[in-house]
């Protein structure tokens, strides 16, 4: 067999330029062939939905927002030790460390922590990287269905600790949750 | 004299330990050191690092030594035969060093400002294991202060006393020993004296992990988003070279130490004025890019090439943006300089 005559795909035809007859330029059955796949289409199942009022399940690996966790007693866990801008292949993160006052103690869990912590929401390209470099269980990516709000200004999409960090009440929650169960 | 080190021969002088002859060779073969120090008289010894397998003693007593030799207080006898990370007995052995040496290791990478460029960090890469069978209290000192320039986290200590030889062998005036015996052992200062001589600030670059650390840099900076750079200044201090490494953070020098070789050894001692007082750019002069290791992680940004502006044809306005439009949005706590203030008001930041 010649390779002209073999169709690997099984879908291979002749290409004719046969003239079309009086019957066919009509295209009467064209068009009825044609109506009855629109007609089939609308007794097959839908893939679209309402989206608002319904929601689609959410992957379980789904990354949303970050946040900075506390531990039980409701410290930072944060130390600044750069791992996750530094596996951030965005760039998008960046601190400063600062040293733990002695009055500070139930604020941070280690003798250092971040003064400042930003991420740039507009680089950020939610690998999860940053979260698996964490040496102390700090970053976490959220499942918060939550997107970052859009803005005018570049400025809104600068990420500080004031929006970072979890919320104290949270943290008291959670701790609350472990000591019941 | 001729030694074979893992299958690699190589003539020595006598009098050369084994630890110097792998290191004549170099690559793979050569034990790791945490005590062992080439400019201190009568370091080694002390950390159990660097065991190694003599496998045929000499050519006149060819049998081999029945248990693993410390390589850095060892001498090359000719004919020798060396196993180092050809054994099996020697990795095991090392394995089983570098457990106890995290112990009483507080294991705190991430605040310690010596993560980076720790010689236990690359031992336990190398040998460690990722678990830990110690389940006792660890041993904890209480914070000492030593000084304005030198800060002291005696948990971190290994012992490999090379601080105390720096404090020996470099200063007129030793107030720095050991205390205490077995567990107790520390590195102290002799009644919390304060250590004020001219070369004390070496024994930051010395101390293998981070036990020393520089005070004026503390918590500044990760090393790896430093640049090291090669410098040098006239010093006056007698003894000194004014030869150093100084690490950049853009255009702000924020720590100078001495140049350390490929075994984190430095060429030259330096002395305090350089390493703590000296921190203008206008201070030093800068001979350029330090070489490091490809895969170091302090290597992580390429930056002895030099950068090269993009031009992009297009309107001057569009890469620019509006004037109102230019101003600092990340890190606003910390105000730009003024020469980099002038060039982010033209765009070109």
């Amino acid at each position: 067999m010649s390779i002209e005559t073999i169709s690997l795909s099984g879908r291979k035809m002749q290409v004719s330029n046969k003239e079309m007859t009086f019957f066919e330029r009509l295209y009467l059955v064209a068009i009825v062939k044609g109506l009855i796949i629109t007609l089939k289409h609308l007794f097959s199942r839908k893939v679209t939905i309402q989206y608002p009022e319904q929601v689609r399940t959410r992957s379980t690996v789904y990354r949303g927002q970050h946040m900075l966790k506390r531990d039980e007693q409701g410290r930072e866990n944060c130390t600044a030790c750069g791992l996750c801008a530094l596996s951030c292949p965005a760039e998008a993160i960046t601190m400063k460390a600062a040293e733990r006052k002695p009055n500070e103690k139930h604020l941070y869990r280690e003798e250092k922590y971040a003064e400042i912590y930003e991420i740039n929401m507009l680089r950020c390209i939610f690998c999860g990287l940053c979260e698996e470099a964490c040496p102390k269980d700090a970053i976490y990516l959220t499942t918060s269905k939550v997107l970052v709000p859009s803005s005018y200004e570049r400025e809104d999409f600068i990420f500080g600790k004031d929006r970072l960090v979890m919320p104290l009440e949270m943290a008291i929650k959670n701790t609350q949750l472990k000591n019941a169960n | 004299m001729k030694v074979t080190i893992d299958g690699q021969s190589i003539e020595v002088e006598p009098g050369t330990t084994i630890l110097q002859a792998a290191r004549m060779i170099g690559g793979e073969s050569v034990p790791p050191a945490m005590c062992y120090y080439s400019k201190l008289k009568g370091s080694g010894g002390k950390c159990r690092c660097c065991l190694v397998e003599v496998s045929k003693g000499s050519e006149a007593d060819p049998r081999p030594m029945p248990k693993l030799m410390a390589s850095c207080v060892t001498g090359c006898m000719d004919g020798m035969e060396v196993n180092s990370k050809n054994s099996d007995r020697v990795r095991e052995a090392r394995q089983s060093v570098t457990e106890f040496l995290l112990i009483n290791h507080p294991l705190d990478c991430p605040i310690c400002d010596q993560a980076g460029e720790c010689d236990l960090q690359d031992l336990s890469f190398e040998h460690g294991k990722s678990k830990t069978r110690f389940i006792e209290e660890k041993r904890t000192f209480e914070p000492e202060d030593i000084g304005p320039n030198i800060q002291l986290h005696m948990n971190r200590c290994i012992l490999c006393q090379r601080c105390v030889q720096v404090a020996d062998q470099l200063t007129d005036k030793r107030v720095h020993g050991v205390l205490d015996r077995g567990d107790h052992a520390n590195i102290s200062t002799c009644i919390s004296k304060a250590i004020d001589n001219e070369f004390s600030g070496n024994m930051i670059d010395v101390c293998p992990v981070g036990a020393l650390t520089d005070k004026t840099f503390r918590f500044k900076s990760r090393v790896w988003f430093n640049k090291p750079f090669n410098a040098h200044r006239e010093c006056t201090t007698p003894g000194c070279c004014g030869k150093t490494t100084v690490w950049m953070f853009g255009n702000e020098i924020q720590r100078v130490t001495g140049r350390k070789d490929q075994y984190h050894e430095v060429e030259d001692f330096i002395c305090n004025t350089c390493r703590f007082d000296k921190k203008e750019v206008t201070d030093w002069v800068i001979e350029g890019p330090r070489k490091f290791d490809k895969d170091s992680v302090i290597n992580q940004n390429n930056y002895t090439r030099k950068m090269e502006i993009v031009h992009i044809a297009t309107e001057e306005g569009i890469l620019k943006g509006r004037e109102q439009d230019r101003k600092k949005i990340s890190m606003t706590a910390i105000p730009l300089s003024k020469e980099e203030q002038e060039e982010f008001n033209n765009g070109n930041l």
